[in-house]
């Protein structure tokens, strides 16, 4: 098996002071800490930061990996050092191939320049030899849809008409080994569409790939493998739905569980509710839910006197807050005042309904006084879930792996006749 | 779940222990063929910096095709939008002789010995011109080219290199000046010592580069650089002979101007294509060994502090 990249125990350290683009609460700590050390010893001491810490891992021949993390957490970092931008403190990797990046496109663009001249610029920026680019230049032009500026200063393009020629340039590197990060995150839904479309395309012809983003739904639907920075560590390594789900466990802030005792439970004279919770996936981790699986959402909850119909209520709410939808359970027994006693009500949520990302459930136990719906208890932000496509093609996105709008995301029915031409 | 042998908080003292994991036994689809049959493989080994300065000369010769498109975009961009364009190579340094040929010539009648005096201050200016672009370009290039530093990997060397280039382009426009005094006063070189002319470009270029490491490297972390230029040249065509023949002053003077590189480069060029007195070659050795120790000292410096740049810069 022909390794590509070898990473053995990479390591990088930034010294704080020295490094001043990111961690502002975090350096103003260590430096006030810095401070209250220098006090005590004489000699000035060094806020270090270890960006990577002790990093190995092997990419084969023809492997797209993807690495995922919080921002901070070293995968830039890892990328810097890999495509040398930054030398490491400690540690040793080898590329074993030609290798392009793509770190932003454009980079090196001269405004002064005419279309052609920053073709040929960037292209050597890039790495591609002179006599490449004159061999694919009429692609790269074709393919940018600038053929008419093409010898007009680049300062005179629109925005889109520069991201598009300088992404062409980009798209026609062919290297052995190629990086990529975050360009995904910049462009509209068309860049993003064509610069995965891009990637999938070397992975199909057994380039290898490294893909560094915060666009989990592309990360597991491109790549073969991923590695979790966090803390400068590789926490974890494996199969991308595998590893994207235990880092949306890891990282998601609200529990799946939230269980009170009697007394304190949240509630009036009429109903408390003493637990809310949602079942696990099996064979996922907690909190991360299957966005083909159904998910059961758990209410318990405790009827103290006979009073009035009571039943209970879901909300669900995406991670900006937008509701997903409400329901009741309509069950005719929740008609009739309902008998004290303690109550397990489960709330299926169908799959293939929710969009990927965080969801919130609220609940309520309520009693219909119309005009309105009168909550007896009731807990907002009761439960949180994340929910994941393991990315197999099977669910409303098809192979589609860019951002993906929408509170919901229904499995659509498709019918298709083929329409007769006139002849 | 498949893992790799990724470590966690254990540290590893030496390399080479990582063989535990038995690297690579993972499946993994390669598809086609393309692994392991070409030995033309380009391996990249990355490690910490070295603390030994190199100038790497076969990682710049890997980037020549860069290094010219580099130099190529500089001079293309370099008179853009000017009105005058290129002629502004034959003005600068004109304009600047005939005010040193005025005031220095006609007013202060510095020595000039043999040669007539405009010929004299126009190789001159030529050089110090040259070097003062020069430096001006290549210290800050790092900077004016930071977008790059930050997103792409080429020996940054390529950057200060490209710097001290672009200006031989003006350089040579500006030749014509000379040219054209020489034919006017009929002092046309005779000798051999006319092929030594490419020799003192080379000193000049050699000095403007490594003072222009060392800038262009402190400049990364410290601005202060911009300010410093300006000063050094407002005083560098003093301290080298440019509306002087230095050796028409006195000789502890012209041991001590001998120090400066740029000093044997202006009585060079103009012994080599004015035929003018040779420069005394004692003095010459001491250019030459102040040159390749800025040189030095500059590649150290800028070597020892690129590994950092893109963080600090």
């Amino acid at each position: 098996m022909a390794i590509a990249i070898e990473v053995d125990s990479l390591s990088k350290r930034y010294r704080l002071g020295q490094y001043q683009a990111a961690y502002g609460t975090l350096r103003e700590t260590l430096v006030h800490a810095g401070r209250r050390l220098t006090r005590k010893e004489h000699h000035r001491p060094t806020a270090e930061i270890w960006a990577l810490r002790d990093v190995s891992f092997d990419v084969p021949v023809g492997q797209v990996l993807g690495v995922i993390g919080r921002n901070g957490a070293g995968k830039s970092t890892l990328l810097k050092v890999l495509t040398r931008i930054a030398a490491p403190t400690s540690g040793r990797a080898e590329i074993r191939g030609r290798v392009g990046s793509l770190l932003e496109v454009g980079t090196g663009f001269n405004q002064e320049l005419t279309g052609r001249e920053n073709v040929y610029l960037n292209g050597a920026i890039l790495g591609m030899k002179r006599r490449e680019i004159e061999a694919r230049f009429d692609d790269i032009v074709e393919f940018s849809g600038v053929e008419q500026f093409i010898d007009t200063p680049v300062k005179r393009y629109s925005s889109g008409m520069y991201v598009r020629l300088a992404f062409a340039v980009a798209a026609h590197l062919e290297p052995e080994i190629l990086f990529v990060d975050e360009v995904l995150s910049v462009g509209d839904a068309e860049f993003q569409r064509r610069c995965l479309g891009r990637m999938e395309e070397l992975a199909n012809t057994g380039r290898t790939v490294v893909f560094v983003s915060h666009a989990l739904p592309a990360v597991a639907q491109l790549c073969d493998r991923v590695i979790w920075i966090n803390g400068g560590h590789a926490v974890d390594d494996g199969r991308p739905a595998d590893v994207i789900a235990n880092y949306l466990h890891q990282t998601h802030s609200a529990g799946t569980e939230r269980v009170w005792p009697e007394e304190s439970a949240p509630g009036n004279d009429l109903a408390k509710i003493l637990a809310v919770r949602v079942r696990s996936h099996e064979g996922m981790p907690p909190g991360v839910m299957d966005v083909r699986r159904p998910i059961a959402a758990e209410i318990s909850f405790k009827v103290l006197r006979k009073g009035k119909p009571l039943f209970p209520k879901i909300k669900v709410l995406d991670q900006e807050g937008a509701v997903a939808f409400n329901a009741l359970d309509t069950d005719e027994r929740w008609l009739e005042q309902t008998p004290p006693g303690e109550y397990v009500a489960t709330a299926w949520i169908p799959g293939n309904l929710l969009n990927e990302g965080s969801a919130i459930v609220e609940v309520a136990i309520c009693s219909l006084d119309f005009p309105k719906l009168e909550h007896h208890a009731a807990v907002y932000e009761a439960v949180s879930f994340e929910v994941l496509d393991p990315g197999e093609g099977d669910t409303a996105r098809g192979r589609f792996g860019g951002q993906w709008r929408g509170v919901v995301r229904p499995l659509l029915e498709w019918t298709v006749e083929e329409a007769q031409l006139p002849k | 779940m498949v893992r790799t042998d990724t470590t966690l908080e254990e540290e590893r003292t030496t390399a080479g222990t990582s063989v535990d994991g038995s690297p690579g036994t993972r499946a993994s689809a390669a598809p086609g063929g393309v692994v392991d049959a070409e030995a033309s493989v380009r391996l990249t080994v990355i490690k910490p910096a070295s603390r030994i300065p190199r100038l790497q000369i076969d990682e710049l010769w890997h980037y020549r095709e860069l290094l010219w498109t580099l130099v190529w975009r500089d001079v293309a961009v370099r008179y853009k939008q000017t009105f005058l364009g290129v002629a502004w190579a034959i003005l600068v340094p004109a304009f600047t002789a005939l005010v040193y040929v005025i005031v220095f010539g006609k007013f202060a009648n510095f020595p000039a010995g043999s040669t007539p005096y405009p010929s004299l201050v126009v190789a001159g200016v030529l050089p110090m011109q040259y070097f003062a672009s020069a430096l001006s370009l290549a210290s800050l290039s790092l900077l004016s080219n930071l977008q790059l530093v930050t997103k792409v990997y080429f020996p940054r060397t390529l950057l200060p290199l490209g710097g001290v280039c672009v200006p031989l382009v003006d350089f040579v426009v500006g030749l014509p000046v000379l040219v054209f005094l020489i034919w006017k006063y009929d002092t046309w070189p005779s000798g051999l010592e006319t092929l030594t002319a490419p020799l003192w470009i080379l000193l000049a270029v050699v000095t403007v580069f490594g003072i222009s490491l060392f800038l262009a490297a402190i400049n990364v972390r410290y601005r202060d650089v911009k300010y410093m230029i300006p000063v050094i040249l407002q005083v560098l065509p003093l301290l080298s002979g440019v509306m002087f023949a230095v050796d028409q002053i006195p000789a502890k003077w012209q041991w001590i101007l001998a120090f400066n590189p740029m000093t044997s480069v202006i009585a060079g060029w103009r012994w080599a294509v004015l035929d003018a007195a040779q420069p005394n070659m004692g003095q010459v050795a001491i250019g030459v060994a102040v040159a390749v120790a800025l040189f030095f000292v500059g590649l150290a410096t800028f070597r020892s502090s690129e590994p950092t740049f893109a963080d600090t810069i």
